[in-house]
């Protein structure tokens, strides 16, 4: 069973980001990044997989700069074989450029399956998984929450609004995975120091033109003071008064 | 509820530690916010170790992690090792004392001392939590003299007979192996002191409860009993000799309780500065008061000092030349700075300052016991008296 997953080093949700000042990018000055939650799902996986089989190869991929590699690192700290950067200077806002240099670098390499997060908690686009999944002709199966694998087929669990869907697919096939999938496990003292003898190979990519531009960054505005309707049994009325009128939540 | 501990580092400490360090760091952080704080409040409540966690303890590498792969340890640096310290003691001091006493105590003198029979046979199974070990050096009436003890070892045509009580023991009563520390010579000659194996299920050997502890209550603490407990000629660590081998065990507890006792204060100072933000008193939230600002403003700036400290005293140890007295001072600041610290955290915290849904308190009863073992506190005053003087003041 060869997996690969492709991942992102993504600020850390923690962060507390400020728009720097181009206007249009994040300022990583101190900003702690970490690889992106939902790939940590599409990596578990894929560990799960190659244990459960007892043989095969995790390969993790990653698009962006050198620290990228640090990511890398995490990924094969958590049990991956072996990791692919594909180096640029900045991960491009066009999802399809960065899909298209997933896509080259995927085609090849002889995959059963390609797992992504089901986005990244960055952009929050959900976009690069899908894309690849066309540009190689394979199946996709977004979100997926449960997933039983056999032979050349599979069949997956996805969480709908209110639902859940239960498709079949044939592999190779490209998934993205959704929270619920698995419990990541921790980087273990182990692991970290065995990533270290693990090769990452670095290759430089290129891109076209992008088609698709950020304009503007700008960060939600502050959340107003709360207020303190009344004290009592007396406020009751006026605090689900302004619920229902001011708040519009009942 | 405070927000996720992100560390504390004010002076970019961060950029002076490996990737590798960093990452350590880091799982150990993630593992004690998410497996170990939710159910620490209970566990010091109703007085128990988490023993459930234990398998995922070793699992992850915790235990004896800077001892030889070979053995089944993860061969980390001692910096990465005290950095594991300073993270299991942000989440308690009896966890990190459990994994103190496994790995710095129990391992490290089976390493040292021990034959290579030895060592193939308890290492791996000590870092893979198969087995827990407890370490017997301290006795009723032998604390910071352990040269006294009255512990005896006598040798038999097949083996060893141990007599004696050992008090004070963290893990006693969980464990399955204690390292018993033994007089095999005159009961005045303290260069007979040698270490033993003892699998705790030996006749004649019991542990029990040390009770009404208000302090450490989410470890266990017991006391030792040894009457004729028969061991084999194997059960002796060859290599070991003299107090001077306790004590060589002692400098590696030490090393990491000097890092731990940084991440309890971490702990302390994350919440205080967090409730000072949130807690409006006067219509302001009480860290505008200056009062609250001198108070972590002090224990920030204390906290980074201790990690200085520690960080060179961890290059030193890999370096290898580190002393024991260097070790003493780094303990006694950084411990002495985390009761302050802790107590510090609790007054600012008022009234919820006393309840167990806040850590500091917890941190402030758990300290105290840092403070009194592994060398008190007024102990390592002494060793440092003496390393500078060249007088002793206690011998």
């Amino acid at each position: 069973m060869k997996i690969a997953v492709c991942i992102k080093r993504v600020p850390d949700t923690e962060a507390r980001v400020k728009v720097a000042g181009d206007g249009v990018s994040i300022d990583e000055a101190g900003v702690k990044f970490i690889l992106n939650p939902y790939d940590e799902y599409a990596l578990e996986e894929a560990l799960q997989r190659k244990e459960q089989a007892g043989a095969g190869e995790v390969v993790v991929v990653t698009l962006g700069p050198e620290a990228a590699q640090e990511t890398i690192r995490t990924a094969l700290a958590m049990g991956a074989d072996r990791g692919v950067l594909l180096k640029c200077d900045a991960i491009p806002a066009d999802g399809l450029a960065v899909a298209k240099a997933l896509a080259g670098e995927l085609k090849d390499g002889g995959y059963d399956l390609v797992l992504f997060g089901k986005l990244a908690v960055d952009d929050a686009n959900h976009a690069v998984g899908p894309m690849v999944a066309e540009l190689l002709g394979l199946p996709c199966v977004t979100a997926v929450v449960k997933l039983e694998l056999e032979g050349g087929t599979g069949t997956a669990e996805r969480e709908t609004e209110g639902g859940v869907e239960v498709v079949d697919f044939a592999q190779p096939a490209v998934l993205t995975c959704e929270k619920g999938l698995n419990t990541p496990r921790y980087p273990a003292l182990k692991g970290i120091m065995a990533a270290k003898k693990k090769p990452i190979e670095a290759k430089p990519v290129a891109f076209e033109a992008g088609r698709y531009a950020v304009q503007s960054l700008s960060l939600p505005p502050d959340r107003k003071e709360g207020r303190i309707v009344g004290e009592g049994l007396g406020a009751v009325s006026e605090l689900v008064r302004l619920l229902r009128t001011e708040a519009k939540v009942i | 509820m405070a927000p996720r501990f992100e560390g504390v580092d004010f002076y970019d400490i961060g950029s002076l530690l490996s990737e590798e360090e960093r990452a350590v760091r880091q799982t150990v952080r993630d593992w004690i916010e998410e497996r170990l704080l939710p159910v620490i409040n209970d566990c010091y409540v109703e007085g128990h170790f988490p023993t459930e966690l234990i398998p995922e303890m070793a699992r992850l590498g915790f235990f004896g992690a800077n001892l030889p792969e070979e053995y089944g340890c993860a061969g980390l640096n001692n910096v990465a090792y005290g950095l594991i310290m300073q993270e299991l003691e942000r989440g308690d001091s009896g966890v990190r004392s459990f994994a103190s006493v496994q790995g710095g105590l129990v391992m490290y003198p089976i390493f040292q001392f021990g034959s290579a029979e030895q060592k193939t046979h308890w290492l791996p199974r000590l870092a893979s939590g198969e087995l827990i070990g407890c370490f017997g050096l301290t006795e009723p009436d032998y604390g910071s003299n352990p040269g006294g003890m009255i512990t005896t070892a006598k040798e038999t045509k097949d083996g060893w007979v141990l007599n004696g009580a050992k008090m004070w023991i963290t893990n006693g009563s969980t464990a399955d192996i204690a390292i018993v520390w033994a007089k095999t010579g005159a009961i005045d000659d303290p260069t007979s002191i040698r270490g033993f194996v003892v699998p705790t299920d030996a006749p004649g050997f019991t542990a029990k409860d040390q009770k009404g502890k208000l302090s450490l209550r989410a470890s266990d603490t017991s006391e030792l009993v040894l009457v004729d407990v028969k061991v084999g000629r194997d059960a002796l660590l060859p290599k070991s000799g003299g107090v001077k081998s306790p004590l060589m065990c002692l400098t590696q507890a030490r090393y990491g309780i000097a890092w731990g006792a940084v991440g309890a204060a971490m702990a302390c100072y994350h919440e205080a500065v967090s409730y000072g933000k949130q807690r409006v008193m006067f219509n302001k939230p009480i860290a505008s008061f200056q009062l609250q600002q001198a108070r972590l403003a002090q224990m920030l700036t204390e906290i980074t000092k201790g990690q200085l400290l520690c960080l060179q005293l961890g290059r030193l140890k890999d370096k290898g030349t580190m002393t024991p007295q260097q070790v003493s001072l780094a303990k006694r600041n950084n411990v002495d700075m985390a009761c302050e610290v802790a107590r510090e955290a609790r007054r600012l915290l008022g009234a919820n300052g006393i309840l167990v849904e806040y850590s500091a308190m917890r941190h402030m009863a758990n300290l105290e016991s840092v403070y009194t073992y592994e060398g008190t506190h007024d102990m390592h005053t002494l060793i440092l008296g003496e390393e500078i003087t060249g007088i002793s003041a206690f011998e």
